[in-house]
Formats: C-alpha cells, structure tokens, sequence
C-alpha cells in the first residue's frame, strides 16, 4: 500500500510507518546541493522529497555570514545565509517539492528503499532515484591533548559563534589558512574574540588571498610551515606549543613556540561524508585532491548504483558555488532519466554545465580539475560507471 | 587609461605565503598618475584569479569591463571611473578601495569596505591600520554608511596624511 506524503498522518503508537512513501525522486541533504537539486528536479518536473537530518534547510550556508563568490546565477555578493533564505523560499514554495527536516536518513535497502527516522518514527521511501547531497565532515589532527575540552573543528566554532550565539572561548589559536580557516578566523574577530595566530603547515596558504588579505589587515599573523605541536590543559585547554616545519612537513627542533589560548580550531580539511553511499554499495575511489574516498560517478552524476546520484562535497570537497551548480545539473539528470525532458533540457543543461566548467576552469580549480580527472580514469579502468 | 596585467597570475611568494602583497604588486595595480590627480578613483587589489566577476556587474559607467573568463583579473578603464565606489559593495573580497589622493591640499580620502561593529560616526579619529593590521597615522571619519547594497558592507571615508592613502586599508576605532 502507499499514499501521499502529504497524507502521512503519525500515530504515536505506531513504531514504524509501514507504509511506503512512493515518490520520483528523493533528495539527502538540504544543503547548497541538496536545495539546488529539489529546485532543479522539480522544475523539470518530478516530484521530489527533499530529507534533512537537522531542524532547518541551509546545511552549511547558515554559518556563512561572509559574502560569496561566482556570479550571478551562484548569487554572488550575496552572504550565504542570505542565499540560503533564497533558495528555501523556492524550495517551500514549489508544488512538487515536500520538505521534511529533522529526518535522519537511515540506509538504503532491497528495491530501493530508504529509511528515514522522524520523530522517534520510521518511515520507508521507495523512490525511483535517489540524490546524495551529504556534504562532508572535517578531519582532525591527533596531537597529544587533542581531546582536551577547548580543542574544536572550525566547524564547530562557527556553529557556536553563527547558529546558537554563543562565543566560544577569548583567545583562539587556528591551525589551517584554508578558505575555512582564514574565514572563521574573520569572524571570530567580528565576534570580538581574540585570534593570536594562524597556523599553516604548508608553505603557502590554501584560502584565496583576498580572503587571507582581510585577516592581515586586522593585525592576526600567518605562520606558514608551522603547525601545532601539542595542547596543554589540565581541565580544558591552556595553551598549545607550536613548530616550524622542513619541506618534508617534519618538525624542526628548537622552532617551539608557546601560546595562551583557551581555543584551538582545527581547520585540516574535509572529507566526503559517503555513509550512506557505502552502505548502498556505490563504489568508491581514493581520490586525495577531492578529500578521500570519493563516489565513482559517470558524467551524470550517477554512482555505480543505478538510481543513486551525487552532488556537492559527498563527490568531492569545493565550495558552495559549484556544489550548488552540481545540485542543480544532478537534479536535471535525474528528473531526464524519469522522462522528463522537454525541448529546451539539453540546452538548459549543457548552460549548467558550462557555468560549472568556468567556475573550475582558473589556477585555483586546478585540484578540482586533477582529482576529477583521476576518479573518472579510476572508475572507467574498473568498468564500474 | 588601463592597468591591470590580465592574462599572468598576479600572485607573488610574499602574498602567497603571508597575505600581504609586495610593494613592486601593488605598484602595478596602482590607478595611474594622471587618472589620481584628477579626483577619487578605484584602486582594486585583486591579485589572483578566482572564479568571482560581481565588480563588473556593479559598475555602472562601465569602468570595470566584462570578464572573458570569470576568473580573469578585474580590468579598470580608469578614464571612465568616477570613484563612486559603488563597487566596494560589491566584492565579495573586500578588496576594493577608492583614493582620493588629493583630498585636501595636505590630505587624501581612503574608501574603504568595513564590517564591524560599531560603525564609527563622522568626526570620529580612528586609529589608520596598513595591509598588516599596524598603526599607521591617526585618520578622520569623513563618512561611514551602509553600502547601496542589502545585506552588503558598510562603507568608510577616511581622511589621511597624503602619504598614507596607499598604506591605511583598515581602522581601529579608538
């Protein structure tokens, strides 16, 4: 038996919804790529369930208060939390699109069904394609005393500071001049908290320049080849001790440093959050410039699995600007393999897709274009897309 | 008049490795001489090629000319540039400053982006910062507004020692 979303009446007494959510198409995430693909799906027609695991729709565009990059069609010089208020009105209001937060996705099961828990409830969704919108999660670094209350992902930080208001300590030492790292930092500082130093094992920093360039001019150092050698606390954190590192990235005795900082955000990186693709058997690939294991995927954005796409960080760590170009093409190869494909699709497509290749197209899409490059040599060697 | 390299990367080992650009950079993104003496003017520090093209969009008298590739450098026709500095509302990077060199007959305007708070008021003496976040001089709030722009950065006139409108790019409010 199914019925319609919309009819889906829970009893409190009833463990498990045991009828089947029938539905086109399913989207995990409601991030910048999960939103792009609902949007991009439901305008080529099909009808899509949009799923996500928090309370509210923005993934991590609801932390970015800093103002975007692209042009326009990314929304350019809009700040992402701006953006995100953007695309879920879209999202809200159009017919074909069903929005259900605070729904973990469970796994991915015989006959394409997919569990999601609601509400201390389980409910079965058996659509036809499957979007995997996931995101990523950050890496950490195992220094000695790295679980000392104090030492935070960036991540975190910016959750304290831009979802919940709450400053996360006063003095703040961060190791990563990422993009990530070098824009926490900036808004630590709008916060009102004190940012001693930023820590970059590599030579050069990683974040773009302007982004760096807007932190120097506040007075906030970058040390490059230096990277953090070990925590001190007793409770919580006290300090860290830092070193200078050779070419080789091995520490060079006698750089030490100390700091007092009751903060140290680690900002080392992501990686592709690709549970759910395991579970459901997509083939993965080792791919270091996209974060790890990454989905094998045909120029479609169709994983090994057939029926199950992927889009944004979960197939391979960028930026929001692209992960929302990628929703938005994902969106449209799945709603064109469900038939729906008027006469302008292939323009409207192939439009997306040149957006998406200029975007990557300048020296810092390089990685990008590489890591891509290798995945699709990898899979196609395997035969498994 | 253009400046502006476009088609080399403009980024060098003291950018890359510190986020300050070098004085030989800057020299070449500086508006030239005779386009600075004749009033305000957009000095737009954009030294590597992002995916990012918001200048050219904001302009209105088509100073900051179409982007052939979205991650080429902005390139200025400083002869159609007014020093609106409309632009610095704009740019994601906060990178876009406009100099008045002449301001006064010993003084030079600094635009500048800003998103802090509390905004100074005008009058206010702020402590003038350089690209390294040091105290330069002591400059005066000649004006400090929300840009044209929703949601956008506000932005500050200050008024500097003529020699300091290359140097000061940030504040400290006193």
């Amino acid at each position: 038996m199914s019925r319609e979303f919309s009819d889906l009446e829970i009893n409190p007494n009833e463990l498990l919804v045991s009828s089947y959510v029938q539905g086109e198409v399913v989207v995990i995430g409601g991030g910048p790529a999960g939103l792009s693909a609902a949007l991009s799906a439901a305008r080529e027609g099909a009808n899509v369930y949009l799923l996500e695991r928090d309370d509210f729709l923005g993934g991590q565009l609801v932390k970015q208060t800093h103002m975007f990059f692209g042009s326009e069609k990314q929304y350019a010089s809009e700040r992402g939390v701006d953006i995100k208020e953007i695309l879920e009105k879209k999202v809200r209001e159009h017919d074909r699109i069903k929005v259900l937060t605070g729904a973990a996705v469970l796994g991915y099961y015989e006959n394409n069904t997919l569990l999601a828990e609601h509400q201390d409830k389980v409910i079965k969704f058996k659509p036809q394609r499957v979007i995997v919108a996931t995101g990523a999660m950050e890496k950490v670094l195992n220094i000695p005393n790295w679980d000392l209350p104090g030492v935070y992902g960036a991540g975190a930080v910016q959750t304290l500071m831009n979802v919940d208001g709450i400053k996360p300590g006063n003095k703040v030492a961060m190791v990563g001049a990422g993009n990530i790292g070098v824009i926490v930092s900036y808004q630590l500082l709008q916060a009102g908290v004190e940012v001693v130093a930023i820590l970059e094992g590599a030579k050069e920093i990683g974040a773009y320049l302007v982004h760096a360039s807007k932190v120097r001019r506040l007075g906030v150092p970058i040390y490059t080849s230096t990277t953090v050698k070990e925590a001190h606390g007793k409770e919580c954190l006290e300090g860290i001790t830092t070193v200078e590192l050779d070419e080789n990235w091995n520490q060079l005795e006698g750089t030490e440093k100390d700091y007092h900082v009751d903060v140290l955000c680690l900002s080392v990186g992501l990686s592709p959050l690709t549970e759910f693709l395991n579970q459901a058997g997509c083939a993965m690939e080792y791919v270091p410039e996209l974060g790890g294991f990454t989905p094998a995927r045909n120029d479609r954005f169709e994983t090994s699995v057939p029926g199950i796409y992927v889009a944004g960080d979960v197939s391979g760590i960028e930026e929001a600007c692209s992960a929302m170009m990628e929703g938005e093409l994902t969106g449209m190869y799945a709603a064109q393999s469900l038939g729906y494909e008027d006469e302008n699709f292939w323009k409207r497509a192939n439009d997306a897709r040149a957006e998406l290749t200029a975007l990557r197209k300048g020296p810092v899409g390089k990685v990008i274009r590489e890591g891509q490059q290798k995945l699709f040599q990898k899979a196609k060697c395997k035969g498994v897309v | 008049m253009t400046a502006n390299p476009k088609d080399e990367e403009m980024v060098d080992a003291k950018l890359k490795s510190t986020g300050v650009p070098s004085e030989e950079l800057l020299e070449k993104f500086k508006p030239p001489k005779e386009n600075r003496e004749q009033g305000p003017v957009v000095m737009i520090e954009c030294f590597e090629k992002i995916p990012c093209d918001p200048c050219n969009k904001a302009c209105k008298f088509g100073a900051v000319k179409p982007f052939d590739d979205i991650n080429d450098l902005p390139q200025v026709d400083y002869d159609k540039c007014t020093g609106c500095g409309i632009c610095i509302g704009h740019c994601p990077g906060l990178a876009i400053f406009v100099i008045d060199e002449n301001y006064t007959e010993d003084s030079s305007l600094v635009m500048l982006p800003y998103e802090f708070l509390p905004l100074p008021k005008e009058g206010d003496i702020v402590k003038g910062l350089d690209r390294e976040g040091n105290y330069v001089t002591d400059a005066t709030v000649i004006k400090a507004k929300e840009s044209n722009r929703k949601n956008s950065n506000y932005v500050v006139s200050l008024e500097v020692p003529k020699g300091d409108a290359f140097v000061v790019r940030n504040f400290e409010t006193k």
